[in-house]
């Protein structure tokens, strides 16, 4: 899996780069240059597979339940952004070597960079686009970290989070757009959707998809109207901005277009919302650019201007545009990376940016000024550098359209751009290395460290070597990328310097000389102008709306967030019950179905009217508390009988136990709680509650009718059928518990766990001083242990152990079972703790019950996991092991070493929560301490 | 014997709920209590009513009751417990730390 491995080997280096560079600053540099270098080295045998002609898929499965596979493609077009990341990025991990100052985190600075790197590498290597939205996420998220890299400076801060909140809005459209793509091609997969272009084309559901996706690729290419990201994310040290943000993320977008272009291209509305979107921003941008007066504002809008170029050539949609597209990323991203790095010399030596102080830096840096200049004339598109090819085809393509109406307007508004791109390049050139001397700089400029200037060097090198001999350099890479976009055959194309008097001659002179001619007419001028000529102002826009939704949000949790829990309780339950209600009367449904009703009986009755009576007296007395508590206890037998009733004995057993420890512990509490609860609410608001509290009853009664009149199927018949010969076990509900549904009561088990130990938490080092009189003012009775209940208890305690380890044997053929068992016994040892006191009951039973709840849930887990080693799945079934008689012996133990889990569970939650309820009197403190109880 | 369970779970529902719309703690825990009797019934009452058939094989047994509800029912009282005594333990513990037991954590006057 070399492909995965070129991801994952950034992302792994990411952690090491930070971490080596506790033994020193350089450290950083070198681990990630050599993590960048091991993955070009991973990418060549993929290279060469690529130019024999072949593409690369690798596969890994990843969810495959739901037809999810980790799968990376190597293509033509993969192939030229992955060596464009990892080349520029090690030139990049040079220089920023040399940039950044002492002050700085190398580590966090080249960490980040990595995990930039391998989320780029991630998009340009999927072949699944889920997969490639996720690294597509990554990479604003890496972006994010790395504009706010100087976290100490305001405006580093807000650029990063105005990128990261348009990229990411763009991401979660592309999202839905990725989606949508694949519900139609039926596949998520890249190559099955490069070759359905015509059915997503004829779906009627292509133009929704066709604008999320490209809202996707516009916002994280800075497209107009969502460019203006771009020129704040400058507020990034300028090795992030030569890479991200003009060589590599930016270029994300028009990789995308590039990506889908067989599918979605060719229709209408492809080439209205693309071109137009481009033209915009290319013009847009050109001019704005014009009028910065700081140094990597005007590369910023320069970048912007030209990604504007890029998408504008996908939108002609012609395979010969697709092919200058592909032939200008590259171009773009040689010469403005060595732009940027050029911006970051001087703004290093120099101190400013600003290009109204900036002025004559020729005599100071030589050098450095005759690799900046060679780079602004590539951006220019000067003859006899990159730029000036791709431009030239650039120009050629825009004649495409000119027999349509208004079809001059396209080559107009490219000849006015490249005037524009001339006059913004000539003002680099002129303005920074000519013109006068500086005014009052910062320090005064010298030429950078020797290696500094080695990345620049190369890639101007390259700017010559591909302006002049492209057909050596650059024309392989580029025909199989181009191929790769296009997915057929490639036009025919020659990539010259000279194509004769052709219209696209003419547009390169007009620009080249307009662009001169602006400059010079208009330099006295764009140094008084402070303004950067931006309208309408879209920073404006995006700080407005952001202010508003702030706003809104905040107005709406203030409606939503009640401080009153009453109040919220009772909303929760109104709306519960009207959902309810208008779903019923919303449907044409009988109350009354047709199942045959058993008849009432008298014993029946009058149990149900005691506990319907005490139920209801729990209410009218639930301001005596005690009294309401007895009641409740009534209505909790009252439940274990109906359990009883109806042929479920281990209900009625387990609810008969619980209920017994709550009451215990219900009355524990309430011993240190207040015994009364004052009349607060207003009669108005007691009818409303009990109107609600009625319409909830209501409506509960009347689904419970509704269902109990209905017959239906049952699910359980599988249990029924499997649960003697594959669970070994008669009763059928503790079979389910601990070996059909075994993973749902070891969750069960777990969470009863966490809930002792939260309540454990909640206790230590609570101390409260407990009343000395009850609420009649009578004195509690000093002897705190009567001699006969605690006599009875110790001779009952072993007798009830008894009953709880048969009730724990038995289990699993009849009503018992570990819960059962779990809370006889506890019940057994509260009565101890209860008649003969803490300190007594502790002193006989040192044990920590928190070893106790902990071997639970280890024997309950490790009997589950010794499934495993039997070749079965995680605690399973007995299913299979029919063949086996003995193995059929083996599963009967094994649930019951399960339920033996569960009983220590349920003791030790049991005990513990009551035995610390009952140390939080503060007479007790003395006993906690030396008793070491925990 | 259907209605008089569908009036048992009627007005144990009824009860929880308006104890749970109280405004102190001890009465919203007895109210939580009585909600979840409820739903435990009702939980047991999705397999239908059926008298003597206890879901426990034996020879002599011609048909038995649904399992299924029972088993989650079971889980449901011991969890129901765990988080009765959680919620009553919290408040012990805000009464402790508050001063007062009521809801909000403040004496409304």
């Amino acid at each position: 899996m070399n492909l995965l491995l070129i991801v994952l080997v950034p992302f792994f280096g990411a952690p090491l780069a930070a971490a080596i560079s506790r033994l020193g600053r350089l450290h950083a540099a070198w681990m990630a240059g050599a993590v960048a270098l091991l993955a070009t080295i991973l990418l060549l045998p993929g290279l060469i597979e690529v130019f024999g002609g072949h593409v690369l898929i690798q596969r890994l499965s990843w969810i495959p339940t739901v037809g999810l596979d980790l799968v990376f493609r190597l293509d033509g077009l993969g192939l030229l952004f992955a060596l464009l990341i990892l080349g520029i990025g090690m030139l990049i991990i040079l220089y920023a070597r040399y940039y950044l100052s002492a002050q700085d985190d190398m580590g966090r600075f080249y960490a980040y960079l990595l995990l930039f790197m391998g989320s780029m590498l991630g998009i340009v290597l999927s072949e699944n686009i889920i997969q490639l939205l996720i690294f597509w996420e990554l990479t604003s998220l890496s972006s994010f970290l790395l504009i706010s890299y100087w976290q100490h400076r305001h405006e580093s801060r807000s650029g990063a989070r105005m990128a990261l909140t348009i990229t990411g809005a763009g991401g979660l459209a592309l999202l839905g757009g990725c989606l949508l793509l694949g519900k139609i091609a039926g596949s998520y997969e890249l190559s099955v959707i490069l070759e359905s272009g015509d059915i997503i084309r004829a779906h009627s559901l292509y133009q929704p998809m066709l604008i999320l996706i490209l809202l996707g690729a516009f916002t994280k290419s800075a497209q107009f109207p969502f460019h203006f990201w771009l020129p704040n994310a400058m507020a990034a040290p300028t090795p992030v901005s030569a890479y991200l943000h003009s060589a590599t993320m930016v270029k994300a977008g028009v990789f995308l277009l590039a990506r889908l272009f067989p599918a979605l291209a060719g229709t209408p509305e492809w080439f209205w919302l693309v071109s137009v979107t481009g033209l915009a921003t290319l013009l847009a941008g050109a001019y704005i650019a014009l009028w910065q007066h700081d140094l990597k504002g005007l590369l910023a809008y320069s970048t912007i201007s030209h990604l504007g170029l890029i998408t504008l050539l996908f939108g002609i949609g012609t395979p010969m545009a697709a092919v200058a597209a592909v032939f200008h990323i590259i171009n773009h991203a040689i010469f403005k990376a060595s732009l940027f790095m050029a911006a970051g010399i001087i703004d290093h030596e120099a101190g400013t940016r600003d290009m109204r102080r900036l002025r004559g830096l020729w005599q100071f840096m030589p050098h450095t000024a005759l690799l900046a200049i060679v780079a602004a004339a590539a951006m220019a598109g000067v003859p006899l550098l990159n730029g000036f090819l791709s431009k030239e085809m650039f120009f050629t393509e825009t004649w495409h359209h000119i027999d349509q109406p208004w079809g001059w307007l396209m080559p107009a508004c490219a000849t006015l751009a490249g005037i524009f791109a001339v006059a913004y390049s000539l003002r680099f050139i002129h303005n920074v290395f000519f013109d006068g001397a500086p005014l009052n700089l910062p320090k005064t400029p010298r030429e950078p460290p020797r290696w500094m200037k080695i990345p620049v060097e190369v890639l101007v090198a390259l700017c010559l070597l591909v302006g002049i001999l492209p057909m050596l350099t650059v024309e392989p890479i580029l025909s199989i990328a181009a191929g790769g976009v296009l997915q057929g055959p490639l036009p025919e194309y020659n990539l010259a310097i000279w194509h004769g008097f052709n219209p696209a001659f003419w547009m390169s002179i007009i620009a080249l000389t307009g662009g001169v001619l602006v400059y010079f007419g208009f330099s006295a001028f764009l140094s008084l102008r402070t303004h950067a000529g931006e309208w309408p102002e879209m920073k404006a826009v995006y700080h407005y709306a952001l202010t508003w939704l702030f706003f809104a949000c905040q107005r709406f949790v203030r409606w939503l967030h009640i401080d009153s829990l009453q109040r919220m309780l009772f909303f929760l339950m109104l709306f519960a019950v009207s959902l309810g209600a208008a779903s019923f009367l919303a449907g044409d449904a009988v109350l009354t179905g047709e199942r045959d009703l058993l008849p009432i009986d008298g014993v029946s009755l009058v149990v149900a009217l005691i506990m319907m009576a005490a139920a209801i007296g729990t209410v009218l007395l639930h301001r005596q508390r005690l009294v309401s508590l007895i009641m409740i206890g009534a209505v909790g037998l009252g439940v274990a009988l109906i359990f009883a009733k109806f042929s479920a004995p281990d209900l009625a057993l387990t609810q008969l136990s619980v209920e017994v420890v709550s009451i215990v512990l219900m009355l524990l509490a309430l011993y240190f709680l207040p015994q009364y609860t004052p009349a607060e609410s207003k009669p108005l608001q007691r009818g409303r509650d009990l109107l609600l509290a009625m319409l909830a009853g209501g409506g509960v009664t009347a689904l419970a009718w509704a269902v109990l009149t209905r017959p239906y199927e049952t699910i359980a018949d599988y249990f029924m059928a499997h649960s003697v010969p594959d669970g070994g076990g008669h009763n059928v509900v503790n079979v389910i518990l601990v070996d059909f549904r075994g993973y749902d009561t070891l969750g069960e088990i777990t969470v009863m766990a966490l809930a002792g130990l939260g309540i454990y938490a909640m206790l230590e080092h609570l101390q409260l001083k407990g009343p000395s009189h009850d609420s009649l003012k009578r004195p509690w009775n000093e002897d705190k242990h009567p001699l006969i209940m605690a006599s009875l208890t110790r001779v009952l305690l072993p007798l009830a152990l008894l009953v709880a380890v048969f009730i724990l044997l038995r289990g699993h053929n009849l009503p018992g079972g570990g819960f059962i068992a779990g809370l006889i016994t506890a019940v057994a040892l509260i009565t101890q703790y209860l008649a003969n006191g803490v300190a007594w009951t502790q002193a006989r039973l040192a044990i920590n019950m928190h070893t106790v709840i902990a071997t639970g849930l280890l024997l309950a887990a490790l009997t589950g996991v010794a499934s495993w080693l039997f070749g079965y799945p995680f605690l399973t079934s007995a299913f299979g092991h029919l063949d086996w008689p003995l193995v059929g012996e083996f599963e009967l133990a094994s649930a019951m070493a399960f339920d033996l889990g569960v009983y220590l569970v349920v003791v030790g939650v049991t005990l513990l929560i009551i035995v610390n309820l009952g140390m939080v009197h503060s007479d007790s403190a003395s006993v906690k301490t030396r008793h070491k109880i925990r | 014997m259907e209605a008089l369970i569908s009036l048992i779970i009627g007005v144990l529902t009824t009860c929880g709920v308006y104890l749970l719309l109280r405004s102190r703690t001890f009465p919203v825990v007895l109210g939580l209590t009585l909600l979840s009797y409820a739903a435990n019934l009702f939980l047991l009452a999705m397999g239908r009513l059926v008298i003597g058939a206890p879901p426990i094989i034996a020879d002599e047994m011609s048909g038995y009751t649904d399992p299924l509800p029972q088993a989650l029912v079971l889980t449901a009282i011991v969890i129901s417990f765990a988080m009765t005594a959680f919620v009553i333990v919290l408040a012990l513990k805000t009464y402790k730390e508050l001063g007062n037991d009521h809801v909000d954590g403040i004496h409304k006057p």
